[in-house]
């Protein structure tokens, strides 16, 4: 009995030895890359100055772990893309040269991938400004962080997170003077500025993507990438303000958020996941209310001629 | 046409309000329709024009409607909108009669005009209606979406800013029958024009 427990303390010891030393990003601290790579600081041994150092960590070198642990790629460890060389510090230069894969070296050509239409992406990826400007340059990575990148409007039913999720990715550069700088080469223009014309400015940028606007969008393609440039973006109320909204197919053609608008029968008269001033999407109330006003408008007509004929 | 008496049914401080009233709910009107409906109109007036027109409007309404509100209760003007339980429905169906078929039929009025009484039964409950319903509603709900923040973001399952729109649009659109047959009923008078030149001078013939 005394063996049995003693083998039971040890396997629990063993077990506890072993997760700690497993490649796992739950565990930022005990991870190889993650003990640098998630803090602002570093520290090394210096075997020339024969010291241990405190280093300060690029920026835009630090992995929010927590975002990384919840990402579409949470299930690969950073060796199965960045090469295993760099598991020693100082990490070798030549390292910088390897060539990364992209997003297509994986995604391209996959059946298990297929509803995403990656190659579809790209071809429309190519005709956007983002590439005619920047070309290979401006990498999938650019707006999709490879690390912590959730699919938010093909999975959440929240239009508010899918909206606030897909303008993150936008203003990540172009609400940020350095980072729109480090690609552009120049200043970023002021936002607020531009699109001051908008009435309500605040609740459109919470409530619709830059890309209802900016980008050409394409009944085949569930989000259009062919960001258009600024001059070719939509300026028109009404091709969201109407009853045939643009919204219907850019915001609104996931299936998640047309399951939600149908999934309660009676609320069909008023069920709407959405109201955008200005688009009949009520019909039943629109029918309702033309039969009101017609019925009212006989009432008058009738009324008035009866009038006329008894002279009254 | 025998009479010539006649009655100052409508005080300056009424007028003024009537007045800035129905230049706010025309506009209101039409602006409101503009928008729902979405009508290509920026070759005429542009969308953001019309919602800022649209925006003032109701503003000159909520203001109107708190000097109707203030003037009713300080002057002897309120007792006309006082509901008397004694033949709630048989009176205004009395006068729907008298619209409907006496009128045609040499009945005489069943609530002749005076100065005791401004309004007939059928004007009396549906300018409370109007008044003290609609009007109210729509000038919150107007508020609410003058300043979407402030809406809860779900009713059940509907987004919070729906249900305060559709709440908005049916009142504006109840209201907008009720100025048809209002215009439409106050051309039957001594003669069609009659009692718009009332509301403007103030005197009624009786």
């Amino acid at each position: 009995m005394n063996n049995r427990f003693i083998s039971l303390i040890l396997i629990l010891f063993l077990g506890t030895f072993q997760h700690s030393n497993a490649q796992s990003y739950e565990n930022a601290k005990h991870h190889q890359c993650l003990k640098c790579h998630s803090n602002q600081t570093y520290s090394f041994y210096n075997s020339v100055k024969e010291k241990e150092e405190k280093r300060l960590m690029n920026p835009y070198f630090i992995l929010d772990t927590v975002a990384l642990v919840a990402g579409v790629h949470k299930q690969f460890d950073c060796t199965d893309c960045h090469s295993g060389e760099y598991a020693t510090y100082p990490h070798q230069s030549n390292l910088k040269l390897e060539p990364l894969s992209s997003c297509l070296d994986c995604h391209g050509g996959d059946a298990s991938f297929a509803s995403y239409q990656f190659e579809k992406i790209e071809e429309e990826f190519k005709k956007s400004v983002h590439y005619k400007v920047y070309g290979e340059n401006f990498t999938c990575s650019k707006c999709h962080s490879q690390h912590t990148y959730i699919a938010t409007a093909r999975t959440s039913s929240n239009v508010l997170e899918i909206v606030g999720y897909s303008n993150k990715m936008c203003l990540l550069c172009h609400n940020d003077m350095k980072r729109y700088k480090m690609v552009s080469g120049h200043d970023n223009p002021k936002l607020i500025q531009i699109h001051d014309w908008l009435p309500n400015e605040e609740l459109h940028f919470s409530h619709v993507r830059c890309i209802e606007c900016h980008t050409e969008v394409i009944d085949s393609l569930m989000v259009s990438h062919n960001i258009l440039s600024k001059d070719k973006a939509l300026r028109k109320c009404v091709e969201c303000h109407s009853a045939n909204s643009r919204l219907k197919a850019s915001l609104y053609k996931y299936q998640n958020l047309q399951k939600r608008a149908e999934k309660d029968d009676i609320n069909t008269v008023l069920a709407n996941e959405s109201y955008i001033i200005g688009s009949h999407q009520s019909p039943i109330l629109q029918l309702l209310s033309v039969i009101i006003f017609l019925i009212s408008l006989l009432g008058i007509i009738v009324h008035s001629i009866f009038r006329i004929i008894k002279k009254k | 046409m025998t009479s010539t008496e006649k009655i100052y049914f409508y005080p300056l401080w009424l007028r003024i309000w009537h007045g800035l009233n129905a230049i706010g709910i025309l506009t209101l009107i039409i602006t409101g329709i503009s928008m729902q409906s979405s009508v290509e109109s920026s070759h005429i007036v542009g969308f953001s024009l019309i919602v800022t027109l649209h925006n003032i409007a109701g503003i000159l309404v909520t203001f109107s409607y708190f000097v109707f509100f203030i003037g009713n209760l300080v002057t002897p003007n309120g007792k006309f909108y006082i509901v008397k339980p004694s033949g709630f429905w048989k009176r205004p169906i009395r006068q729907a009669y008298y619209y409907g078929w006496g009128m045609f039929h040499g009945m005489k009025a069943p609530y002749p005009l005076s100065a005791k009484r401004k309004f007939n039964p059928l004007q009396k409950y549906s300018y409370i209606l109007v008044m003290y319903l609609a009007v109210p509603i729509i000038i919150i709900t107007g508020i609410a979406l003058l300043f979407p923040e402030i809406i809860i973001d779900q009713v059940y399952t509907f987004s919070g800013v729906f249900v305060t729109a559709v709440f908005h649009s049916a009142m504006g659109f109840f209201i907008s029958i009720f100025l048809m047959i209002h215009l439409y009923i106050a051309s039957i008078g001594k003669s069609p024009l009659e009692n718009f030149k009332s509301i403007i001078t103030g005197w009624h013939h009786v």
